[in-house]
């Protein structure tokens, strides 16, 4: 009698998990082992490795004519995360195991040829894909069972081996996986209360934190705008259970994460010779880039005018849409990118324009800097804000504010911002469209006043005004106060970011 | 329009053809502009003179009218009976000037006592600030504001002029383009309100000795020649002295003693210059003291602690040091930072320094 066998595994593609049933049939015939549906080199190489992994678990691996099919078939399947899968259904197909154990589990996992399980990156991705799926059990490799365990709903076997496998499935009874620690990226974040001086910056980080406003810091080199950088993530408001899930996902598909639930913001400083693909996403299969893996908390971009303009002109979409779309060959794959964007650049080349006398650049030399600072990047910043050396005094003083207060006031300003903007599908002030911040009674008379001054004076750009307001509306949110008035936007004027024609009005 | 006659088109047709010419001999640059055609040419031809005499011989002056028609310049020969008087007492005034902006522009600006403004190409934000403050409250008194549109002191002099009231820029080169190339954004402000002036035909070169003889066309213009910034080898000065030598007024702003960009420029003042403080010292100059008021300053008072802020920043600190200095804290003290940019107190300079205006 012929048995076919089928095991449901999933392939990732993205970030998003796609469900691929794997199936055997074995007949009679020259011994031969064939794997269809469109695999790479992992998949071709995955028949050596599942021979020996079967043999070495003490099973028989058929001598028969043996063919495997990665189903749908028109999907792209890469990587060794289907070897288990496909163990699983040559044991069913040559009825060593029973084939009806395994149409209720999901399985995902690279085999080694002793036969014990590998990790293979993305099984959170893969989990969640069981779940929506309707899969009860999914049998993982032990490393990775925490990640697996974070999706709600879902039978977790940890398992070390294909011959632990066979009973996951057959449905005796699983380990208790130990409850996963919850991870970080890094160890606790650097603080703000670690901070001496530097008022200015600090209060631009709170308002970028709580509008979700990009941020570019500007000043001289050793001022501490990375440091300051670094501190971003501490003070914004801590990850949902959904945010956390999306983040640990993306890291673990990427295979930088291993282990439980990533809580804290990623910040991602990727090193300014960075390639387009690898900011924004890319390779063959395409893989997740900087952009991606800041999803929900920052990517900080160093040394802004050393990147190279196709590398940040890349970084358009993402900013704009909160995703990209890395197409390669006849598909086209989604990314999530919603991140905050904090930049830091030298005011010069030499980097000490504004500090006396001490630049020693030439006109030219600062025209030339500021227009490859300029551009639709740029426009995107909200935020420009001097990042000075802070005096003596300051520095044997203490912190101006330490992250768990400053968060404490970010957090106040975002539910505020959540209330105003509910059902319009905006999130933050940095998102809002104008006519939303004009609305009567939000904006006081001083306030309108002082906004019309400085637009008639002629240093603020229709574009620019608007910024203001929105950076303005930002500031009243962190004072709490229901209307905006004229010391915010006053504030927000001074802690603004220059349209290029504003800039070469200034110059 | 053209108002030129064919023996001024062609002097100056000559003194292009002969710039590079002009350049290479080392001798006294106005009595050589002072030569007729034909001596001239013996004295710089060299060994392209016959060849120049022939193309002179030949010259039609009709084409160098179309081209400056064409370009949309217009000419005044120095046979005019309104080309301005002041020229005249130059040694060698410009045979035709090429006027970008419109004649009846220039001709009303020239006749309006106007005021030169010079100073270094490198200049310190402190020097740019009392150029453009200046050159602004001279316009604004009725006068005009001539410069040479060259970068530093003269940009901000012709900006200032801009705010207050017109501007003649006396270019080195042909007046129906920049020169500096990279002033276009200024020279198409310069000619949309004021007026673009040369001696030189249209696509004549550029060489080094054009800005000498741009240099006594604006000290000739001009009833007073202020030098606001100059290091000692600044173009200013010679400037000056051609002002002197015409007798016009010179006046100089005074600078810190240590600063080389203020050697020049005191160096006059020890010489005898008028000392230059503001509009109003550049009126009791030209009409006696008390004669004329400059127009008052029109900028919002300032409060208390605006002017504490202020004051810091005058004394050099940076903008947080600033506020460190004045007590006052860091929100409060951004809004008044922003105030002080508004109300045309400061100016935001690169990297995030502020630049106090007088």
């Amino acid at each position: 009698m012929i048995v076919l066998s089928r095991v449901a595994t999933f392939a990732i593609d993205g970030v998003e998990p796609r469900q691929v049933t794997v199936e055997v049939d074995i007949r009679p015939g020259l011994p031969a082992f064939t794997i269809v549906g469109l695999g790479d080199a992992a998949v071709r190489e995955s028949r050596e490795r599942i021979r020996s992994a079967i043999l070495n678990s003490g099973f028989e691996f058929p001598q028969r004519r043996i063919t495997a099919n990665l189903a749908p078939a028109s999907l792209r399947k890469a990587g060794p995360g289907f070897d288990v899968a496909l163990a699983l259904a040559v044991l069913g197909a040559s009825e060593q195991v029973p084939v009806e154990t395994l149409e209720r589990v999901a399985v995902f996992g690279e085999l080694s040829l002793s036969g014990s399980l590998r990790d293979a990156p993305g099984v959170l991705a893969v989990a969640e894909g069981a779940r929506r799926a309707g899969i009860p059990r999914l049998i993982v490799p032990r490393e990775r069972a925490g990640e697996a365990a974070l999706v709600a709903g879902l039978e977790v076997a940890a398992v070390e081996g294909l011959r632990e496998a066979v009973e996951a499935a057959g449905g005796s009874r699983v380990r208790p996986l130990p409850l996963p620690a919850p991870a970080r990226l890094i160890s606790p974040g650097p603080d703000l209360a670690d901070v001496r001086g530097h008022g200015v910056p600090i209060l631009a980080l709170q308002i970028a934190a709580a509008g979700a406003h990009n941020l570019l810091f500007e000043g001289p080199p050793g001022t501490g705008k990375t440091m300051l950088a670094r501190r971003l993530p501490s003070i914004l408001p801590p990850l949902s259970r959904t945010q956390a899930l999306e983040v640990t996902r993306i890291h673990s598909v990427a295979g930088l994460h291993a282990g439980g639930l990533i809580i804290q913001r990623p910040f991602r400083a990727p090193h300014h010779t960075i390639s387009a693909a690898g900011l924004v996403g890319g390779g063959n299969p395409p893989r997740p880039g900087e952009a991606s893996l800041a999803t929900h908390g920052v990517l900080f971009l160093d040394e802004l005018s050393e990147f190279q303009r196709i590398a940040l002109d890349a970084l358009r979409q993402p900013l704009e849409d909160g995703r990209v779309s890395i197409v390669r060959g006849q598909r086209a794959l989604v990314f999530p990118t919603r991140f905050m964007l904090v930049a830091a650049t030298n005011p010069c080349p030499c980097g000490y324009a504004g500090v006396g006398t001490m630049c020693s650049c030439a006109e030219a030399d600062l025209r030339r800097h500021r227009r490859r600072l300029s551009g639709p990047l740029l426009d995107r910043m909200d935020l420009l804000v001097t990042v000075e050396k802070p005096s003596e005094a300051e520095l044997r003083a203490d912190s101006v504010i330490d992250s768990a207060r400053a968060q404490a006031r970010v957090r106040e300003a975002r539910e505020r911002q959540s209330h105003r903007y509910r059902g319009t599908g905006v999130l933050c002030n940095a998102q809002a469209p104008p006519g939303r911040l004009m609305r009567t009674g939000a904006i006081d008379e001083a306030a309108h006043q002082v906004l019309a001054k400085a637009y008639d004076s002629g240093g603020l750009s229709a574009r620019g005004r608007h910024r203001v307001l929105r950076v303005a509306r930002t500031i009243a949110d962190l004072e709490l106060r229901q209307s905006v008035r004229a010391s915010d936007v006053l504030l927000a004027l001074n802690l603004r970011q220059r349209t290029d024609t504003e800039q070469a009005r200034a110059a | 329009m053209t108002r030129a006659c064919p023996e001024c088109l062609s002097r100056s047709w000559l003194l292009g053809r002969l710039s590079g010419h002009l350049d290479i001999v080392r001798a006294e640059l106005s009595p050589l502009l002072a030569l007729p055609d034909g001596e001239l040419l013996q004295a710089v031809g060299g060994g392209q003179r016959p060849a120049i005499e022939r193309e002179l011989a030949r010259l039609d002056t009709s084409v160098l009218i179309d081209a400056a028609t064409a370009a949309g310049v217009a000419m005044l020969c120095r046979c005019d009976a309104e080309y301005p008087a002041r020229l005249r007492e130059l040694d060698a005034p410009p045979a035709v000037l090429h006027v970008a902006g419109g004649l009846e522009r220039f001709l009303s600006l020239a006749g309006q006592d106007p005021v030169a403004i010079v100073g270094s190409r490198r200049a310190s934000s402190y020097g740019l600030e009392v150029a453009r403050s200046l050159a602004r409250s001279v316009a604004a008194s009725g006068l005009s504001v001539v410069s040479g549109m060259a970068r530093g002191i003269d940009t901000a002099a012709h900006q200032g002029a801009l705010a207050g009231g017109g501007t003649i820029a006396v270019l080195p080169g042909p007046a129906d383009r920049p020169y500096p190339v990279g002033q276009r954004g200024l020279y198409r402000q310069v000619i949309a309100a004021g007026v673009a002036v040369s001696e030189l035909p249209c696509r004549a070169p550029v060489r080094r000795w054009c800005f000498l003889a741009r240099n006594r066309i604006i000290a000739a213009l001009a009833d007073l020649t202020v030098v606001v910034e100059a290091t000692e080898r600044s173009g200013a000065l010679p400037t000056a002295a051609v002002a002197r030598q015409i007798e016009r007024q010179v006046g100089a702003v005074p600078g810190r003693v240590t600063t080389a960009q203020a050697t020049g420029a005191n160096a006059l003042l020890a010489a005898g210059a008028a000392v230059i403080r503001d509009a109003q010292d550049v009126l009791d100059c030209l009409y006696g003291v008390g004669a004329r008021t400059a127009s008052a300053d029109q900028r919002t008072p300032l409060a208390p602690d605006q002017r504490r802020v202020l004051r810091a920043l005058e004394e050099g600190h940076s903008p947080a040091a600033a506020l460190r200095q004045a007590a006052i804290g860091v929100e409060p003290g951004l809004a008044i930072l922003s105030e002080l940019e508004i109300d045309g107190w400061v100016r935001r300079g690169p990297g995030g320094s502020l630049t106090v205006i007088p």
